[in-house]
């Protein structure tokens, strides 16, 4: 953090994504963007709301490094409610969200970390207000259908993630657990998929938002920024796959594919990417890709995460 | 007598909140309520025994890496196999890095702002550049948002909070050295995950743990990239954490008498060579030191929100939500130990290593009660809680240089595996938070049965089936309320727990 800090272009370009972002924010608009952007981050409240969650998004988010997360709190975004953050504790946290809902306010935008339960709002509860155990999914309803714009993180607030994994004896889940999207139908969900997500496309995303722009999607509502290409694509390992060199063991050399890697059929830019600045990937690090950006995980094909192939 | 509800208790992992009795200023009964479930063992049947390791990294994001680590313990016991040396030394690594990260986050993110004025960066007249851009961040967020009515704030995150005129430090110098330590320490935390990720993949979420150890094989950039870093996370222990919370417990020393338990219960953590732990194994209930037996726990259920049968053995252990339940009014069980409600943790993890006489744990300890003239039992405290964080922080910083020198370069850290029809298995650690226990049980080379028992589980349980309260429910008796509107003391008392209750109530045991 230097002194006030407006983004310079190299850093606005690095902040969306590479090189596409150069593509899709021309110059001209770049040169407004970053006043623009300091503006809109101080009046656009960020209402950030935890369903079923483990708290890994929120915690990935603390691992973002350009812009660092001291500048995100303090420049681009204003987070008015988070749960794991705030100050405020009790009632002086829940007036916050409660005097959005009261005062019909459409200015914020709702983040949603976590999957919503359905069968019984006790399965996850906030607040209690007059003698009621408030549901995070009248939360997500009430909050939801008035935001300005809906930004759900991580694959539980995705696509329901672990808490909406099938029981294999008898299918469905244990508490109905659902998406933001299936909470929220006639909203245009954006949603950012990972367990976790990079916190690059969350704060990306984030920023897109808070400067009005809608991110381009994909049919299962990812910034196709981050998630147009496949694990694959951009693997590490690819070449091993083309020479037909497969890991047998974990740790082996080549591509792992046979120990049930699911590059293939996952999107995100994680082998390009890279976690924490570059440190390592999924792939790199030998041990395959689970998929978690997709909305099956973690029943891919119904086969779950490993599936050693033989021969 | 007045009720007082703090719902959501904040600036913790996940959703608890606590019922308090106030009786003549005091607090004169607590109810802790977790108030969150997810169904992971219910998940977990029928499932690969090898995916138990990625999902149960699930249930906690702050914690990850010790669900990782226990459950391939419990994985590998139930395959009959053990890690190699690398494995060994790569996971404690991996969980050392974690370890750092969570206490470092939980003191200046998550308790911190308990004591600290932040407001006070607006009285800074010094040259420092961060706090000089903290103070006019809050300045003109105070002015572009001055006469909105509603609570939707400037200044958010660090404004609202509780308002109390004597709850926060007074002195000037002190608040801008903390508000100076939260900004660095959000760096430094950031580079501990560094760390995590360079062995485990990723973080939070470990990729690389498998069963047998880790995918991931040592190189010699990775050991001296972890090195240089934990160089600088160990100055930053010594010179930052280590002073701030002492002069925390210098101008808050009653909180060495408030939220006390006494005890104690620990698994053991971090695996040495000769099969011994860094942080020792043990009982401390009584005022004796006792040997573990894990035969004598078992988990009731009376006042969660469970129908199954209750004070089962968590290898045995049933799970059936009832969210309705008359009289219920948690998602955690309550474990016990041979009938005994245990306090589970850093404090916990110091206390059996000082009374079984561990000559490093002894020597921290020592020069802690030294310099703060005070006697072992004030370390049955809040602010014991958060003095055991900061100096198992130390000792770590001093203990992986020692791992990093063991590991070989280049050389697999995992053994081979094959995944039997039929087996049973146990895994024991210690996260950050406290003891964590998963059970396995394999059946058709599939998992039948999955159960863990967490740290929060054992401190933040709700009463038992004989009405006896949890150790953060006895804790919180005796704590003074000054304002029952701004309940700032029992939520210190709380937080000093660290509590996580993503882990406690992702539910334990389902079998039918």
């Amino acid at each position: 953090m230097k002194g006030r800090r407006f983004l310079k272009r190299r850093e606005f370009i690095h902040l969306m994504g590479g090189f596409g972002a150069a593509l899709a924010f021309p110059n001209v608009l770049l040169q407004g963007c970053k006043k623009a952007l300091y503006k809109a981050g101080k009046q656009t409240p960020v209402i950030w709301l935890q369903g079923q969650s483990c708290s890994g998004c929120s915690v990935s988010l603390l691992n973002s490094i350009d812009p660092d997360i001291a500048s995100v709190i303090t420049a681009h975004i204003s987070l008015n409610f988070h749960q794991t953050i705030s100050f405020a504790t009790g009632d002086t946290a829940i007036n916050i969200i409660r005097q959005a809902v009261e005062n019909k306010r459409d200015d914020y935008i709702l983040v949603v970390e976590g999957s919503i339960p359905s069968k019984s709002d006790l399965y996850c509860t906030l607040g209690e207000i007059d003698g009621h155990h408030k549901g995070i999914r009248e939360w997500v309803e009430e909050l939801g259908s008035r935001a300005r714009a809906v930004v759900a993180v991580g694959t539980c607030a995705t696509y329901g993630g672990i808490p909406a994994a099938e029981l294999r004896a008898t299918g469905g889940n244990p508490t109905g657990a659902q998406s933001v999207a299936e909470i929220l139908p006639q909203k245009t969900v954006i949603n950012v998929p990972g367990c976790p997500p990079h916190p690059d496309w969350m704060v990306g995303t984030l920023v897109q938002v808070v400067l009005k722009r809608r991110p381009r999607l994909d049919e299962y509502g990812r910034p196709l920024l981050y998630f147009k290409d496949t694990v694959h694509d951009n693997c590490e390992r690819l070449q091993y796959y083309k020479q037909e060199v497969f890991a047998e063991k974990w740790g082996d050399e080549g591509c792992l594919y046979k120990l049930g890697c699911l590059g293939i059929d996952t999107n995100c830019d994680i082998p390009k990417r890279k976690w924490l600045g570059g440190v390592n990937s999924c792939t790199g690090s030998g041990s395959g890709c689970i998929g978690c950006t997709e909305p099956a995980f973690p029943d891919t094909g119904k086969r779950g995460l490993y599936e050693h192939k033989k021969g | 007598m007045k009720k007082v509800l703090i719902d959501p208790i904040t600036r913790i992992e996940g959703h608890l909140s606590v019922e308090l009795e106030v009786e003549g200023g005091k607090v004169a009964a607590a109810h802790v309520r977790g108030d969150m479930f997810r169904g992971f063992e219910m998940i977990l049947r029928g499932r690969n025994p090898a995916d138990a390791i990625q999902i149960t990294q699930r249930i906690c994001g702050v914690c990850p890496i010790s669900h990782g680590i226990v459950s391939t313990r419990a994985v590998d016991s139930a395959l009959g196999i053990t890690t190699n040396s690398n494995g060994r030394l790569l996971r404690n690594l991996a969980l050392c890095a974690n370890y750092l990260q969570s206490h470092i986050l939980h003191f200046y993110h998550l308790a911190a702002p308990d004591y600290v004025d932040i407001t006070a960066v607006l009285k800074y007249s010094g040259n420092d550049e961060k706090i000089n851009y903290v103070k006019q961040w809050v300045q003109s967020e105070l002015e572009a948002k001055k006469g909105r009515k509603d609570a939707i704030t400037a200044a958010a995150p660090f404004l609202p909070r509780y308002e109390g005129k004597e709850f926060y430090i007074q002195d000037l110098d002190l608040n801008i050295a903390a508000i100076t330590h939260y900004l660095k320490a959000l760096e430094i935390r950031m580079k501990t995950h560094k760390m995590v990720a360079m062995f485990g993949g990723r973080v939070p979420h470990a990729i690389s743990f498998v069963p047998g150890g880790l995918a991931q094989v040592p190189s010699t950039e990775q050991v001296k990239e972890y090195r240089a870093l934990i160089s600088e996370i160990e100055d930053f222990v010594k010179n930052a954490y280590i002073p701030d919370v002492l002069a925390v417990a210098n101008a808050y020393s009653d909180y060495f008498s408030y939220g006390k338990f006494t005890d104690f219960l620990t698994y053991g953590e971090f695996d040495e060579q000769d099969g011994s732990f860094l942080f020792p194994q043990g009982i401390y209930a009584g005022e004796t030191g006792e040997s573990f037996d894990a035969s004598l726990i078992a988990e009731h259920v009376k006042h969660s929100r469970y129908k199954s049968s209750t004070g089962l053995h968590p290898s045995k252990g049933a799970t059936d939500p009832q969210p309705e339940k008359e009289g219920a009014y948690s998602w955690m069980k309550s474990p016990r130990y041979g009938g005994k409600p245990l306090e589970v943790g850093p404090l916990a993890r110091m206390v059996v290593g000082y009374t079984s006489g561990n000559p490093v744990i002894k020597n921290e300890i020592d020069s802690l009660l030294q310099s703060t003239g005070l006697g072992v039992d004030a370390l049955f405290s809040s602010l014991g809680r958060h003095a055991s964080r900061a100096l198992e922080c130390k000792i770590l910083c001093t203990k992986a240089y020692q791992w990093l020198d063991e590991i070989q370069i280049g050389a697999m850290a995992r053994s081979t595996y094959e995944i039997p029809q039929e087996s049973e298995g146990m895994g024991l650690g210690e996260a950050p938070r406290g003891a964590l226990g998963h059970w396995i049980a394999i059946k058709n080379g599939t998992i039948d049965n999955y159960q863990c028992v967490v740290p929060t589980t054992w401190n933040g349980a709700p009463r038992d089936d004989n009405g006896i309260a949890g150790p953060m429910e006895q804790s919180l008796i005796g704590t003074p309320v000054a304002d029952p509107d701004n309940p700032i003391e029992p939520a210190r008392i709380v937080r000093s727990f660290d509590p996580c209750i993503a882990c406690a109530v992702h539910v334990i045991g389902n079998s039918k």
